[in-house]
C-alpha cells in the first residue's frame, strides 16, 4: 500500500476555487517525486459535481466529503469532517491552499489531530529522503525550508501562485469518486455564519487595468498621491494601493491590491515606495513587467522587479512625469 | 469584558537581517518593535473596554527585550500584563506557543482572546487557531468589526477580493484580528506614568514546561531568496533614471 498525498480542493459560491488547481498542480509535482498516489477531496454539502470535475485530471482518486452541515463553511463542521476522513485514510501528507478559509480551519484541524502545518510555503525540496517546504519569512526578506519533526499526516499550505493551476495534467481517462458521508454532531458547530457580501460598490476594476502605478508607505502623506495620481494619469494607467494606504482611508479600498484586495497581473506594475510585503506581492507578482522604486536597497519589492530604481520617488517621479509626457507627444 | 491580548515582539520592518552563525536564525542584534496586527489588536481590546467595560490582560513570550512590548501596552491602557520570560520561547513554533499561553493562563476566566491574523516575521497566521482548540474555544479570523450582543458577539470575518461575511458566536472565543480595524491610539505621557505601576507576572520556563513538548517543525536552514528574476538596477541621477525609465517604457516594455 503505497503512501498517499491528498489534495483538499477548495468549492465556494458555487465553484471550485481557482488557486485549488494549484495545489492539485503540486499535489502532482510530488507525487512524481515521492512516488506516493495523489488522491483529491473536495468538502461541503451536495459536492459531487465538484469531485467529478477534479476527477478529470490525473488524479487516483477522489473523495466528495459530505454533510449537509458542511453548508455553510464554519471551522468547527470542516475540522471535524477532515479529522474523520483523515484519520480513515490516514495519508502521509496533506496538501491545501493558503486561502482565508484554510487558515480559519488548518491550525484546528492539525493541533486536534495532534499534528502540525507549515503554512504559505512557495516550494518545496527533497533533501536526502526528507521533504522540505520552502517558505518566505520576515516579510520575504529571508526563505526558510522547513521540516517535520512529527509523524504523518504532514499539513502544508501553499501560497497563491506558487504553482501554475493551469499546469494541472489531465488524467488519461476519469479518476474514480467515491462519496464519503461524515457525521457531525449535534453541539460540535457553534458559530453562526450569515451571508457573504462585498462591501463598497466597486468603482473600479483593477483587473482590468493594463497599468497599474502603485503606492505603498513610501508615500509618506495623504497629499503626496497626488504625485502617483499624475504619473498614472501621464501613462494612461490606474492608481492602486497597498494595505496601509486603504486603511488610512487615503485611498479606497476598491484601489487595494493584495491578499484581501485585488489581484492583478497588467502589464506594467509600477510599484511606488512600496516595500513588498508577502500580501502585497501574491496580488501583483503576475503583472508582466515590474517597476519599483524605493529607497531601500534591501526591499523584497526588488525581487521581483525587472527594472529596480533605488531612489527617493519625490525626487525620481516629477522628472519622470515629464519625460512621459514628452515621450507621448512623439518627441 | 476581560479580554486577553497576546503580543508579539518582532524585528522592525526595515531592520537589515544577518543570518547566525548555524543560519537557523538571524542574529538578534536587530531593533525591535511589536508585531504590527498585535498593535491592532491590543487597540481593538482597548475600544471594547471603553465601551463596555472590564479589563485588558496583555502578555507575550520571549527574552527580557520583549517586556518592551508589554510596557507599551500598558502605557495605552492595557491593566495588566503577563511575561512568559525566557529566550527559549522564541524558538516555539505556534503550537507550543498556544500551549505555553494557555498554561500560564489557566487559573483566569477570559471572555475573550484577541491575538494579530498573523506576525511579521513567521507569517504562519496559527497561534490563535490553535490556542483556541486547545482551550476548546470558538474562533474566528480576520476580523475587522466586534459586536457584542447578551452573551454572544457578532464579529464581521475579512475575506479574499473586498467580500466580507458577519459571523455569531459564542463567548467566550479567541479572534485573529486584521490590521487596519482602527486607528491605532499613541501613548500619553500620563498613560507611560502610570503603566510602571501596573501588575507585571512573570513566568519562568519552569512554570510551562510540562505543558510544551518539542517542535513537530524545523527550519532547517534560513537564507536569502534565490533571485529568479533578472531585476535591472536603472542608476544616476533622478533626470537621468527618469529617461532611463521612459526608454525601457517605450522600447522594452511597449506602453509609450
Amino acid at each position: 500500500m503505497s503512501d498517499t498525498i491528498l489534495v483538499v480542493l477548495e468549492q465556494r459560491e458555487g465553484k471550485l476555487n481557482r488557486v485549488s488547481w494549484e495545489t492539485l498542480t503540486a499535489g502532482q509535482a510530488l507525487a512524481a517525486e515521492t512516488g506516493w498516489t495523489l488522491e483529491a477531496a473536495v468538502v461541503g454539502s451536495g459536492v459531487a459535481n465538484f469531485a467529478n470535475e477534479v476527477a478529470a485530471k490525473k488524479v487516483a482518486k477522489v473523495y466528495a466529503v459530505e454533510s449537509p452541515k458542511l453548508e455553510p463553511y464554519t471551522p468547527d463542521a470542516f475540522s471535524s469532517a477532515l479529522k474523520q476522513f483523515i484519520e480513515s485514510k490516514q495519508p502521509k501528507l496533506v496538501l491545501m491552499p493558503h486561502t482565508y478559509q484554510v487558515r480559519d480551519f488548518i491550525p484546528k484541524l492539525a493541533t486536534a489531530m495532534g499534528r502540525t502545518a507549515i503554512s504559505d510555503c512557495i516550494a518545496y525540496k527533497k533533501d536526502g529522503g526528507k521533504l522540505l517546504f520552502t517558505r518566505q519569512m520576515f516579510q520575504g526578506k529571508l526563505a526558510a525550508d522547513v521540516s517535520f519533526t512529527c509523524d504523518a499526516p504532514w499539513f502544508v499550505t501553499f501560497q497563491n501562485g506558487a504553482f501554475r493551476g493551469d499546469k494541472a495534467e489531465a488524467g488519461a481517462s476519469p479518476a474514480p469518486v467515491e462519496t464519503v458521508n461524515v457525521q457531525i454532531a449535534d453541539g460540535v458547530i457553534r458559530n453562526k455564519p450569515q451571508e457573504v457580501f462585498k462591501e463598497a460598490k466597486q468603482a473600479v476594476d483593477l483587473t482590468q487595468a493594463e497599468i497599474i502605478v502603485s503606492v505603498g508607505r513610501g508615500i509618506k502623506e495623504q497629499k503626496n498621491i497626488e504625485l502617483a495620481k499624475q504619473l498614472a494619469e501621464a501613462l494612461g494607467g490606474e492608481l492602486a494601493a497597498s494595505r496601509p494606504i486603504c486603511d488610512s482611508g487615503w485611498l479606497p479600498m476598491d484601489r487595494q491590491i493584495g491578499s484581501s484586495g485585488q489581484t492583478v497581473a497588467p502589464k506594467l506594475y509600477l510599484a511606488l515606495g512600496i516595500s513588498g510585503a508577502i500580501q502585497h506581492i501574491v496580488g501583483m507578482k503576475g503583472a508582466r513587467t515590474i517597476i519599483a522604486i524605493n529607497k531601500d536597497a534591501e526591499a523584497p519589492i526588488f525581487e521581483i522587479s525587472d527594472y529596480a530604481v533605488v531612489g527617493n520617488l519625490f525626487d525620481i517621479v516629477p522628472p519622470l512625469i515629464e519625460e512621459v509626457k514628452k515621450a507621448k507627444a512623439g518627441s | 469584558m476581560k479580554i486577553l491580548v497576546c503580543m508579539k515582539q518582532v524585528p522592525q520592518k526595515d531592520a537589515p537581517l544577518k543570518l547566525n552563525e548555524s543560519a537557523a536564525w538571524i542574529r538578534e542584534d536587530v531593533s525591535y518593535e511589536v508585531n504590527e496586527p498585535d498593535a491592532y489588536a491590543l487597540e481593538e481590546a482597548l475600544r471594547q473596554k471603553e465601551k463596555h467595560g472590564g479589563e485588558v490582560v496583555v502578555i507575550t513570550s520571549g527574552p527580557p527585550r520583549a517586556q518592551q512590548v508589554l510596557r507599551e501596552a500598558l502605557a495605552k491602557g492595557a491593566d495588566r500584563a503577563i511575561h512568559l520570560e525566557d529566550n527559549a520561547f522564541v524558538g516555539l513554533d505556534a503550537l507550543n506557543t498556544a500551549r505555553a499561553f494557555a498554561a500560564a493562563i489557566k487559573d483566569e476566566a477570559f471572555d475573550l482572546i484577541f491575538t494579530g491574523l498573523q506576525s511579521d516575521d513567521y507569517g504562519y497566521a496559527q497561534t490563535g487557531v490553535v490556542l483556541a482548540e486547545l482551550l476548546g474555544w470558538p474562533h474566528a479570523t480576520i476580523i475587522m468589526h466586534i459586536e457584542k450582543s447578551d452573551s454572544e458577539i457578532r464579529v464581521k470575518r475579512e475575506l479574499e477580493a473586498g467580500f466580507f461575511q458577519f459571523v455569531d458566536m459564542p463567548l467566550p472565543a479567541v479572534l485573529t484580528i486584521q490590521s487596519g480595524i482602527n486607528k491605532l491610539r499613541y501613548a500619553t505621557l500620563i498613560g507611560i506614568k502610570q503603566a510602571k505601576n501596573k501588575p507585571l507576572r512573570k513566568v519562568a520556563l519552569a512554570e510551562v514546561q510540562s505543558a510544551i513538548t518539542g517542535n513537530l517543525q524545523k527550519i532547517e536552514r534560513l537564507y536569502v531568496p534565490q533571485k529568479t528574476k533578472n531585476t535591472e538596477f536603472l542608476k544616476g541621477s533622478a533626470g537621468e533614471v527618469a529617461k532611463k525609465l521612459v526608454d525601457k517604457l517605450r522600447n522594452e516594455v511597449r506602453v509609450l
